[in-house]
């Protein structure tokens, strides 16, 4: 047995975070933060801009280390894994970043490869057809291979990034803001994968949006954060976390103004 | 609440720099570390190796012939005036290679190469390529900077010999065609004042150089800060800190050098 792993037992879920708390200087963006995710679960964490969210799932492959508490994935604490097997474990994952972040000196085909090449032991025919399939899966035609990244609209380039993510067969697929800057059909399309590759493969998904269409769409559960800046110190970071259909009932009205999408008071006064 | 006073103000800034120099110990003491512990793909280390050493050429063989050429008419008006201006090939070859190859190669190098690796690393990081790399189960130092390190720390020194070459053909071309100096007299003295170790001393500071400008500018990059500004200064950052290092790193490694050539087990003297 890894000296990672943990020995609590049987934990509540395959990715979790435990009293974790995140700050840059002096400025805290996390606070104490547990959450876990079972196994096959579509968790969406929902938020204003600025309180955490991306932080967040970046904690749960160690891009970002929690200043306090424990990421646990699949039984393991990051912070005790050698940084080779800490690679390792990053292949149990597929990351759809914000922008794409696709690799802008490379091909499409390379980009898609790069997972799978880093993995090595695998041909190059192998490679090839892996390849192909993602993208087919993700509706990209074949032409797009040989292009580079600039040659591509936002939508392309965030469908080539799930292709990306997918082409290493990861356990947990983590998706940052994945509608954020799309048109609303293209957001639907994206909305949509999500749902097929759930649907195709044995994923756990935590999905960050402020995108509601994407909540009503994707989630099994929410979990709404707050900006550490308005709240109280003995206030929870977490305000709610539950099924997507309760959100609209809920009793904080600060939920509820971020599930209607409406400025609220405090807003206006400042503005 | 106070302004900060000047003692917490320097404190902050002695605190800060202390921090910084730790970060980048820490940043080449890893980089060595992927360096020794897994070769880099052939093929990330051909991109590097091409922008650095290929594509440095033209630029590096002009600043070498313009600056042989610049100290050529300098120093034929020196020598002349103390009559010795056939002697004129010596004085200023042996400058060219021990100092003004090495140092303007590298210079040149940070300026052409070390800010543009910066800004391509800083974009990477912004724009969470450096993160995807991760994800991806490859390592950013190993990827990003191992070859950019290796590019830089071995072809900084094959660019310091062109420019040394071309220094010191446009310094003989200006010194026996245009000051009509005997080219026997000019090669001969040069011949009796640049010794082996003088090309050496050169090539070994040259290859610190290289390792600097690689460093140093890949540590910028990845720590570039949001947005075109962020990225604009990184790159500004990676040249003046290279500038800055090579020059100190010139002084210190030219007094060390200096010092072995005339320690007890050294050679004979230059002139018989």
């Amino acid at each position: 047995m890894s000296q990672a792993t943990a020995t609590t037992g049987d934990l509540p879920g395959l990715i979790g975070l435990e009293r974790a708390s995140v700050a840059f200087h002096s400025q805290r963006v996390l606070r104490d933060i547990t959450l876990w995710v079972p196994r096959g679960q579509t968790l969406v964490i929902v938020g204003e801009s600025g309180c955490g969210k991306t932080v967040l799932l970046k904690l749960l492959v160690r891009l970002l280390a929690p200043t306090s508490g424990r990421v646990l994935f699949d039984g393991q604490d990051l912070a005790l894994l050698r940084e080779r097997e800490l690679s390792q474990q990053r292949l149990r994952f597929g990351f759809l970043f914000q922008g794409a972040a696709l690799f802008d000196s490379m091909t499409i085909f390379d980009n898609v490869a790069f997972g799978l090449r880093a993995r090595g032991k695998i041909s190059e025919d192998e490679i090839r057809s892996r390849v192909r399939q993602h993208l087919q899966e993700v509706g990209l035609p074949a032409e797009v291979e040989s292009k580079k990244p600039a040659q591509l609209s936002g939508g392309m380039k965030k469908r080539v990034g799930l292709a990306r993510a997918l082409a290493t067969s990861p356990e947990v697929m983590l998706y940052d803001e994945p509608t954020t800057g799309l048109d609303p059909i293209m957001s639907d399309v994206i909305n949509e994968l999500i749902l097929l590759i759930r649907r195709r493969y044995p994923v756990t998904s935590i999905v960050v949006t402020h995108d509601m269409n994407t909540v009503r769409k994707v989630a099994d559960r929410v979990v709404m954060l707050y900006p550490l800046s308005r709240l109280r110190p003995e206030e929870a970071q977490v305000l709610y976390d539950g099924p997507p259909g309760d959100m609209e009932a809920h009793a904080d009205p600060r939920v509820q103004q971020f599930v209607a999408g409406k400025a609220g008071a405090d807003w206006l006064n400042s503005a | 609440m106070h302004p900060p006073g000047m003692i917490q103000v320097l404190g902050q800034r002695a605190q800060h720099a202390l921090a910084f120099l730790g970060d980048f110990t820490i940043f080449s003491a890893q980089t060595l570390g992927w360096l020794l512990r897994r070769r880099p793909a052939p093929h990330t280390l051909l991109p590097s190796f091409y922008t650095v050493g290929v594509r440095s050429v033209p630029v590096v063989g002009l600043t070498g012939m313009f600056i042989g050429m610049v100290l050529a008419v300098q120093m034929y008006y020196q020598s002349s005036r103390m009559g010795v201006g056939s002697r004129m090939g010596g004085i200023l070859n042996v400058n060219i290679v021990r100092e003004l190859g090495p140092v303007l190669a590298a210079v040149m190098l940070a300026g052409r190469v070390g800010s543009a690796m910066a800004a391509e690393m800083g974009t990477m990081r912004i724009t969470e390529q450096v993160d995807a790399l991760s994800c991806l189960g490859t390592h950013p130092l190993h990827y990003l900077v191992v070859p950019r390190l290796l590019a830089c720390t071995l072809l900084v020194p094959l660019l310091t010999i062109f420019a040394d070459f071309m220094g010191v053909m446009g310094g003989a071309y200006l010194g026996t065609r245009y000051y009509g100096i005997e080219p026997h007299f000019y090669w001969y003295h040069t011949a009796n004042f640049v010794g082996l170790w003088d090309l050496a001393s050169g090539l070994i500071k040259s290859v610190f150089f290289g390792a600097a400008i690689g460093l140093i500018s890949c540590h910028r990059g990845l720590n570039s800060q949001a947005g075109a500004e962020g990225v604009g200064r990184a790159a500004t950052e990676a040249f003046v800190a290279s500038f800055v290092v090579i020059l100190i790193l010139d002084f210190f490694l030219g007094l060390f050098l200096i010092n072995i050539y005339h320690a007890p087990l050294a050679r004979q003297p230059r002139f018989s």
